[in-house]
């Protein structure tokens, strides 16, 4: 229900929320009768000004017939005291039965705005602590920086092994020709000399070392046998 | 304030009548008062927060001298015919 007599966005706080309900309603006595009507009487009648007044009308109606006494009348007397007596016995937990279905309404908007008022606290949290972390990205880069910077020292290092090592391949490649044609020279020079120191040997030659080593071994045979 | 813009429980009754001819009855201003009227029983016996039996007790009240005072005349005669 749409509260029309409050004046909504005329006032420059149109942002402001709605005034609450007020806690009361008009003064009524005897549930019929609003109180003005007895303030507005009391300076010139008192207190019994108002009730003197409804005596004297109750009073006038009647006996002008204004008002006929009729099967209606009993009816309505019935009525009106079973009324009051079920207002009065049960009026007190009807009101409290109503107040718990407001209160229960009213817990609920509360919590939701509670809990959106939590994740909005935790939001703004997160990004205080994403700001922070934000703050230590020259960390970051140092150690890429660092990183990167081992690798290239790493793949130098490499690369100067490679040369190294080739390097030295061709080197041991040249000191093994080296050595292998000396080696072959080598060789073949002590074949020739061989070669030609056997075909020096003339067959004259022959007998006469072989005669000689005869008479070697004899004198050193006979020596022997002297030792013995 | 004005004799025209006060509401009519502020006039006194030496000005009613001047009161009377400034209020508007086109339909318009009939209409807007009888609006005036009911908006401001609402808020102050209706749309509260621990209201009681006297907002519609009021009303109910209201609807009975209403219907009988429309009924008057029937019931004048029915109670006039019958002797009981």
């Amino acid at each position: 229900v749409l509260h029309t007599t409050r004046p909504l966005h005329t006032t420059q706080q149109s942002l402001a929320p709605v005034p609450p309900l007020p806690e009361k309603g008009g003064e009524v006595r005897h549930g019929l009768i609003p109180e003005e009507f007895f303030q507005f009487l009391y300076p010139k009648t008192g207190v019994t000004g108002p009730y003197m007044l409804g005596t004297g009308l109750l009073l006038y109606l009647l006996s002008k017939e204004i008002y006929v006494i009729n099967h209606e009348t009993v009816a309505a007397a019935c009525i009106l005291t079973i009324i009051i007596y079920g207002i009065k016995k049960f009026g007190a937990d009807v009101a409290a039965f109503a107040d718990k279905l407001n209160e229960e309404k009213m817990a609920t908007a509360l919590a939701m705005k509670n809990e959106s008022i939590q994740t909005l606290q935790r939001a703004i949290e997160e990004e205080k602590k994403e700001q922070w972390r934000l703050e230590g990205r020259s960390y970051l880069f140092e150690a890429k920086r660092n990183n990167i910077a081992m690798l290239l020292e790493a793949n130098y290092r490499e690369r100067l092994l490679t040369v190294y090592n080739e390097v030295k391949k061709r080197l041991d490649y040249q000191v093994a020709m080296q050595t292998l044609k000396r080696q072959k020279e080598q060789d073949y020079m002590i074949q020739w000399v061989e070669k030609n120191v056997v075909q020096s040997i003339t067959p004259q030659q022959q007998k006469e070392s072989i005669a000689k080593c005869i008479l070697d071994l004899k004198a050193l045979s006979k020596s022997a046998h002297a030792a013995v | 304030g004005p004799l025209g813009e006060r509401p009519l429980m502020e006039v006194r009754l030496g000005e009613l009548h001047t009161w009377i001819s400034t209020c508007s009855f086109s339909a318009q201003g009939l209409l807007g008062a009888v609006q005036k009227a009911w908006s401001s029983y609402c808020a102050k016996y209706i749309h509260v927060r621990q209201g009681g039996p006297a907002g519609i007790s009021m009303l109910l009240a209201g609807y009975c001298l209403l219907s009988y005072g429309w009924n008057y005349q029937h019931l004048s005669k029915a109670s006039l015919a019958s002797p009981v």
